[in-house]
């Protein structure tokens, strides 16, 4: 990786890369709200060029994360950053980023923690918690609470030869939304998300690709 | 995965083997991958590792702000402190030299955070190169430190923003100090009472960097952090016993990390961060890094 941090430089670069996910490549637009640590130290760890790297798609070791801005400018990403509060010091990770990414017609917020030593964890999606470490491709979406919803995903995940690590599905009460967080092995390409996408009792879904091993 | 040191250090004695081995083993367990396959990506870490500390030890960088770098080479060319010349005097060279590099933005292997790099590629390719260990030793001390690490992450933390640098130094020095001590003999009892010297060294150890910058003291502590590894290494193989088992020293780690005060925890809000040089460094050298735009 390129330093200076593993926290604050390599994870904030995968959690830019997660959140690059939600609209598909390069976002026009990026608003990144910093809290805690991430907050009080961003510039002197190079957090800000770590981020707006991995919106790039640099990965941790890429040496360009150390001119990420200048090359942001050059590629047409227009961003922001705010040192803010996302909540109370004890309810919210120290080292915690909401970032907002616009990309032509899409819109939407992630928000996610760097735990240290590389790893990360995304923790809400749209509103919607959801527990993404990035270690797996990872699908995450948001169903009604209907029968068989799971074995139709895995069907279709199935079909395209795309082997399920882990699965976790919660919802908040019988019939209510169902959360679906599916690791798997390799990486679903755009078809299968458009697949579940169309499923009427699908409400919201996303792809993320794994970000480290 | 091993959630405790204890249960690794038993699967060792039980099967006779190294706990590298068992390290590997359960490594290529959890990623469906061979233990080749684990080998070679230590192997290119390694690489990595060696490439920082030539860089480190040239002497011409210097870190983002102008704060530190250059004194990686001073150590490494002196001839007047009472180790010159020694492994000792080399180690600290080496672990200056990884996170001078750091400091600067180059590449380095993480082990276990990038704040907390240099001690353990400092210690082990120190001792390799004084004792002529080879590259396949040195890839399974690699993957009994990243066994160790994944223990302390499980159980405690490795992040200094939320354990303070005990959980970056400290935790390095801990991973440095066990793997080195099966890398020159020890046995896996040895190891973890290399693991526990180590990491009671380091406990209560904050998180103050100037500014925020991965600097000062960080490029230091990483030397400071070394000395104490290569303290609990020899201790450990003279037969030293620590009678507070590591996993409990780790926990220790962690339940100190949770009281520490948010100031202690990589905000650059107390500790050397706090004082009047250190605030006076800190706004210098942001303004500086604003300015030069790096």
């Amino acid at each position: 990786m390129v330093g200076p941090s593993s926290s604050h430089t390599a994870g904030a670069c995968r959690l830019g890369l997660l959140a690059r996910n939600l609209v598909g490549g390069t976002p026009e637009r990026a608003h990144v709200e910093l809290h805690g640590s991430f907050a009080r130290t961003s510039e002197g760890h190079g957090t800000d060029k770590a981020i707006a790297g991995g919106l790039m798609g640099f990965r941790p070791d890429d040496e360009r994360i150390r001119t990420a801005l200048d090359i942001a400018e050059r590629e047409g990403l227009a961003y922001t950053f705010e040192k803010t509060t996302l909540g109370e010091d004890n309810d919210v990770h120290p080292n915690t980023v909401r970032i907002t990414v616009e990309r032509a017609d899409r819109t939407h917020v992630m928000r996610g923690s760097s735990l240290g030593a590389g790893r990360v964890v995304v923790s809400e999606i749209d509103g919607f918690p959801v527990e993404v470490h990035g270690n797996h491709h990872t699908i995450v979406l948001v169903a009604e609470d209907v029968k068989g919803s799971v074995a139709r995903i895995a069907g279709i995940l199935a079909d395209d030869s795309i082997n399920i690590a882990t699965l976790r599905l919660t919802r908040k009460h019988r019939g209510g939304d169902a959360f679906m967080v599916i690791e798997v092995d390799d990486p679903p390409g755009e078809e299968v998300r458009d697949h579940i996408r169309a499923l009427p009792w699908v409400r919201w879904t996303h792809r993320l690709d794994k970000v480290s091993s | 995965m091993f959630t405790s040191l204890a249960s690794a250090i038993a699967a060792a004695q039980q099967e006779s083997k190294s706990l590298s081995q068992i390290a590997l083993e359960a490594e290529a367990r959890d990623q469906g991958r061979p233990i080749a396959e684990i080998r070679d990506a230590l192997r290119r870490a390694l690489v990595v590792m060696r490439g920082a500390i030539e860089q480190g030890l040239v002497g011409d960088l210097r870190s983002e702000s102008g704060l530190v770098g250059g004194d990686a080479a001073k150590v490494h060319h002196s001839k007047a402190g009472p180790f010159a010349g020694s492994p000792f005097s080399d180690v600290l060279a080496r672990a200056l030299a990884v996170q001078e590099v750091n400091a600067a933005m180059g590449v380095i292997v993480a082990a276990p955070t990038a704040g907390g790099a240099g001690v353990l590629p400092a210690v082990l390719t120190g001792l390799a190169a004084a004792r002529n260990i080879d590259d396949e030793r040195l890839i399974d001390a690699l993957a009994t430190a990243g066994l160790i690490g994944a223990v302390v992450a499980e159980r405690a933390s490795l992040s200094g923003a939320e354990g303070g640098c005990q959980a970056e130094t400290g935790a390095a020095a801990g991973m440095a100090a066990g793997a080195a001590t099966e890398m020159l003999g020890g046995t896996p009892a040895q190891v973890g009472h290399a693991v526990a010297l180590a990491q009671q060294g380091t406990l209560g150890l904050v998180c103050d960097p100037l500014g925020g910058l991965v600097e000062l003291p960080c490029v230091f502590r990483n030397a400071t952090g070394a000395a104490i590894a290569l303290a609990a290494i020899e201790m450990a193989l003279a037969g030293v016993e620590f009678a507070i088992p590591a996993d409990e020293v780790i926990d220790t780690m962690g339940e100190i990390g949770l009281a520490m005060d948010v100031r202690y925890r990589e905000t650059a809000g107390g500790g050397l961060a706090a004082t009047p040089t250190g605030r006076r460094l800190a706004r210098e050298r942001l303004v500086h890094i604003k300015r030069s735009g790096v």
